[in-house]
């Protein structure tokens, strides 16, 4: 759990972070969004103190940040940035082994744990593993940077933007082996984006922030559904609104009875991939097959329009 | 055929070079004709590779002692708590390249002595501004997100000095050693007017005696070792860039 209390950052005159309070409980997603200044990547590194704050406390798990030496606290959080920062100079073996090196892992245990991380990440360690940063691909070496910041296996990792210099489809695909990371590891990711897109998909919880401030932090669809100010509603997108919101559900929470002609849609897609389909296809229903293949039922249109009103 | 040209030019001069040195009597009837009066075509007041040992030595020396001060010095400026003394550096070791080598001897042998030592004085504060110069743009220019990630992933200022800043700006402060290196290779003969033995030696003492053949024999020892040595630093830097994905100039 980071519990961030009062958290204050101000350079001579100008306040980049105000009076921020916020609690992120463990094992979930935050993400904060804002526009650039808005001081969103400043508040993330006073987490791991690249910054210190003018006033307040941050706690992890109940114990204050400045209670350790500022690299001792840094070893024990993972952080990836945009544009990955690898070590130009090292293998891909190397960056990933860095903070294990510095917290004096033995051989082995370093070795097995990059191996794994690797696999994770689909890089064959053999074949990879010896190569430098520039001879990888975009994707590759932004995969090389989260593996490097989970090395440690920390219970908290910091992402500054880390899918930000990516095109769409891998952007896209790095959102899914993230989750699917969290999800196994149970890390407690905080996240910052100017993507609003990105912040619904990814986030348990959204914190809006704006000129210093937290203007909101809650769950996605109460931001959607009820932003606290003009600003939120800009960054959420008033034609988007509908569409975000369905993006949140999967279609097996909108399974009526019933069956439909053509070819079945996988219950875990999500509302708005359902939608899109049946629209672009102009059918009323799609049958739905759960995970085994069998048929749940099916998707309608005015079921799905329905859902995407705003909720009372 | 193009690639393999300068390889081979290089290994013919490492040839001809080794075999000057070792066995100068092959080459004198290429030198007689420049001698006159039946002066003697071949250096004989010494031996030519005892010179050229000692002439390297000397150069290794005050390389490697300007390489250690100007490299602290760039690492200390670089520091946030020696900031402040960027400018005073700047101008010392800009007032060293300023003071002509020859002025650095006249001054030091009242004070140290004929010999090696005045030429190492020379030489040292010759060659500590393009080392210096070199360091300071490595440790300046580093790139912004790798350095931002060395501090996140928890190195102490130590740890981030030896394991990425050095090694990062270690292209741009060999070719430092480079430039320097051949300065004081060449820098090195006027050496020779205080009784330094090195090659400047063969090349007085064919001015002294007008003889062509001996300023020729010093000039072109001085001149293929500085060109090997420049090429064999070059291709080391080449490698480390080339290792960290970098392009070569």
């Amino acid at each position: 759990m980071i519990e961030i209390e009062g958290i204050t950052k101000r350079y001579d005159a100008t306040t980049v972070v105000d009076d921020v309070s916020m609690v992120i409980e463990p094992r979930t997603i935050a993400v904060i969004v804002g526009t650039s200044g808005s001081g969103k990547t400043t508040l993330l590194r006073m987490i791991n103190r690249l910054v210190e704050p003018t006033a307040g406390i941050i706690r992890l798990d109940g114990n204050d940040n400045r209670s350790q030496p500022d690299y001792e606290l840094r070893r024990s959080i993972g952080y990836a940035i945009q544009g990955h920062g690898l070590f130009p100079h090292r293998t891909v073996a190397q960056n990933i082994a860095t903070v294990p090196v510095l917290l004096g892992w033995d051989k082995a245990r370093i070795k097995a744990r990059v191996d794994e991380l690797m696999t994770l990440y689909q890089l064959d360690p053999e074949a990879y593993g010896p190569r430098y940063p520039h001879e990888l691909s975009g994707g590759q070496q932004q995969r090389v940077g989260v593996a490097r910041a989970l090395a440690a296996e920390p219970n908290v990792l910091l992402m500054d933007e880390p899918f930000g210099a990516l095109d769409p489809i891998i952007r896209t695909k790095a959102q899914e082996d993230l989750l699917a990371i969290q999800k196994r590891f149970g890390t407690t990711i905080i996240l910052v984006t100017h993507d609003m897109e990105e912040a619904v998909r990814m986030g348990d919880k959204i914190a809006v922030m704006d000129a210093g401030k937290l203007v909101q932090y809650a769950k996605p669809a109460e931001i959607l559904a009820k932003p606290a100010s003009d600003f939120v509603e800009t960054l959420v997108g008033a034609s988007e609104k509908p569409f975000r919101l369905l993006s949140l559900g999967r279609v097996s929470d909108a399974v009526e009875k019933g069956t439909a002609e053509g070819e079945a849609i996988p219950g875990d897609a999500s509302q708005r991939d359902a939608l899109a389909e049946l629209l672009w296809s102009g059918r009323s229903a799609l049958p739905v097959k759960g995970e085994d293949g069998k048929p749940l039922g099916r998707v309608t249109v005015d079921g799905l329009v329905k859902r995407a009103a705003r909720p009372a | 055929m193009k690639a393999w040209l300068p390889s081979l030019l290089r290994l013919l001069l490492v040839v001809l070079l080794v075999a000057f040195v070792t066995n100068p009597g092959w080459f004198q009837p290429l030198l007689k004709p420049l001698t006159e009066n039946g002066a003697p075509a071949i250096y004989n007041q010494g031996s030519l590779l005892t010179l050229t040992f000692l002439h390297l030595r000397t150069v290794l020396i005050a390389t490697v002692a300007a390489t250690i001060v100007a490299v602290a010095l760039a690492i200390l400026v670089t520091r946030p708590a020696g900031a402040e003394f960027l400018p005073l550096s700047r101008s010392l070791v800009n007032i060293g390249q300023t003071f002509p080598p020859v002025a650095v001897l006249a001054l030091a042998v009242p004070a140290v002595g004929f010999g090696e030592k005045p030429t190492l004085i020379a030489l040292f504060l010759y060659g500590l501004l393009p080392i210096f110069e070199n360091a300071l743009t490595g440790l300046t220019t580093l790139p912004a997100n790798v350095m931002e990630a060395a501090r996140g992933a928890g190195m102490t200022g130590w740890q981030r000095l030896l394991k990425v800043e050095l090694p990062l700006s270690a292209p741009i402060i060999l070719g430092g050693i480079r430039l320097s290196v051949v300065i004081s290779l060449a820098t090195a003969t006027i050496g020779s007017t205080v009784a330094a033995k090195t090659l400047g030696e063969v090349i007085i003492a064919g001015l002294l005696s007008n003889n062509l053949a001996f300023v020729l024999q010093g000039g072109l020892i001085v001149a293929a070792l500085a060109v090997l040595i420049y090429d064999g630093l070059s291709a080391i830097e080449r490698y480390t860039a080339r290792r960290m994905g970098q392009e070569t100039a």
